[in-house]
């Protein structure tokens, strides 16, 4: 009864059920396919329980503290504060959950990595940690600014797919004019830049704003933030590429 | 376990730096904005030591499992001898490589299968329809979705076709499903691009990719080691849309049935 009800042994589960269907899937091929020893497997499961431990505590953290602050002032700006505040807002938490989100640190960093062995760039820590770090910081901008046009387009009533569909052609116009080696960083950044921080608050904010706003259908037109969301940093890194 | 313990506190200063810009807007907007105390001020410091601490962990966790772990199989699964080919092999031949797509294609099924935040998307998406889409049939069509996109991400780096050529087909795909589908579920299908992606998959996943590009001869990482995760992000919208279109026509279907008789 006490383990059901307690909140951290619920959440180590959960956390465990986010890695389970990797290991699950690993350890088939392993025994069925490969059929080899698999080398630092201490390692492995000591860094496997890190990751459920990290995840646990990083989610009992999120629940404790951002995310009831930022429910609360998102659904407060969206209810009634003036509309420069309301975009100032979208744009800070679109930045700021952006930053600290670990799927994107984890993989900047990878792609500094990468540059640097390819001689992109310096192959020294400072040089790549700088890459890595402007990498994140573009990103992080073009979610405050996707967050941004998503609020506006909520209030404004602009249908979705145009803004979609130009973002789309955006992209394909602009990714012959990118440096090779940025382009793959740069439609994958989409996928990473909204998991565990950014989802949940912007749901928040798009929730709030569609169902404060009259002739607005939370159900529907809530939606949205999160596809401008994994557009707009194509693009942003496409021309962070191009630009540096 | 000294050094264990600096490298730890090293890395939880880091992870200090990364968390100050969302902490410095909560807190701006709260003083200088909002101008109401906190109601739970001791409860929220716990919170954000524990965000902390789990950034820290996950951080390391993922440097000593994830990373390795993507990295093994790539090499494994690539291995000349694995494969049965000669050692010395330096243009690849993609039908060798069938393993890898299979192993690429099971990840994506299994971890999407399993995200929480998909099941939260599709439960909303039953509302939306009213239950002419179904929460599950949506959470597996999703999966097959994301299992096939990065099955097909595979075979781009084994094949080393470019990533351009792929996306755009992709997007004229979502463009022309847009166009026929009911408006109402385009919303929700283009936000489970960016949904069904999870903070473990990523790393895993783009791990895999690396390797790949690393292994298989004749590739570059620098030029094909990314883009596993646009191709799960982009076919996840796809196969929201094409079961919605599925959904409806079955139910125009079952309409139309249904009158038949009364004709």
């Amino acid at each position: 009864m006490f383990l059901r009800n307690n909140r951290f042994v619920r959440q180590i589960f959960s956390s465990f059920l986010d890695l389970a269907p990797i290991l699950v899937v690993v350890l088939v091929f392993q025994i069925a396919v490969i059929q080899q020893p698999i080398p630092d497997v201490l390692n492995l499961i000591v860094g496997s329980l890190f990751v459920v431990l990290g995840l646990t505590f990083f989610m009992l953290g999120l629940e404790q503290s951002l995310f009831p602050i930022g429910e609360s002032m998102a659904y407060a700006f969206a209810k009634k504060g003036s509309l420069f505040w309301l975009l100032f807002f979208s744009f800070c938490l679109g930045f700021g959950t952006t930053v600290a989100e670990p799927a994107l640190i984890a993989v900047a960093s990878e792609a500094a990595n990468i540059a640097g062995k390819g001689n992109i760039i310096e192959n020294t820590t400072e040089a790549k940690d700088s890459y890595a770090f402007a990498l994140r910081l573009t990103v992080a901008v073009s979610v405050g600014f996707a967050i941004l046009i998503g609020v506006l387009r909520i209030i404004r009533g602009w249908p979705l797919h145009y803004l979609i569909i130009s973002g789309y052609c955006i992209v394909i116009v602009m990714t012959p004019f990118a440096p090779a080696q940025i382009i793959g960083v740069a439609y994958d950044s989409g996928g990473v830049a909204t998991s565990t921080i950014t989802v949940p608050l912007v749901t928040a904010l798009g929730v709030g704003l569609a169902s404060s706003i009259k002739g607005r259908n939370p159900m529907t037109d809530g939606f949205g933030l999160i596809s401008f969301a994994s557009l707009s940093p194509i693009i942003f890194v496409l021309a962070f590429g191009i630009v540096s | 376990m000294i050094d264990w313990l600096i490298h730890f506190s090293e890395d939880l200063l880091k992870t200090c730096r990364d968390v100050a810009p969302i902490t410095a807007i909560i807190i701006g907007f709260q003083v200088l904005v909002i101008r109401k105390p906190i109601l739970h001020p001791m409860k929220t410091l716990l919170g954000f030591v524990n965000v902390l601490i789990g950034i820290t962990f996950f951080m390391d966790g993922l440097k000593m499992a994830l990373f390795p772990l993507g990295e093994l199989m790539s090499t494994q699964l690539t291995a000349p001898e694995f494969l049965g080919i000669p050692p010395d092999t330096t243009v690849a031949d993609w039908r060798n490589y069938f393993w890898v797509y299979l192993f690429a294609g099971s990840i994506g099924f299994a971890t999407t299968l399993a995200e929480p935040s998909l099941l939260a998307v599709a439960v909303k998406a039953e509302e939306i329809s009213g239950g002419a889409i179904r929460a599950w049939g949506l959470r597996i069509a999703v999966s097959l979705g994301v299992s096939f996109g990065i099955s097909l991400g595979a075979f781009r780096i084994v094949n080393g076709t470019e990533l351009y050529f792929f996306i755009i087909g992709a997007y004229i795909i979502v463009i022309i499903q847009t166009i026929l589908t009911p408006k109402l579920i385009v919303g929700l299908a283009y936000d489970s691009g960016g949904v069904t992606t999870s903070t473990v998959t990523v790393p895993l996943v783009t791990a895999l990719g690396i390797g790949l590009a690393t292994t298989v001869p004749g590739r570059n990482p620098l030029l094909d080691g990314f883009g596993l995760i646009a191709f799960a992000s982009l076919f996840a919208v796809i196969a929201v849309l094409t079961y919605a279109q599925l959904a409806e026509w079955r139910n125009k279907k079952r309409n139309s049935s249904n009158q038949s008789p009364s004709k």
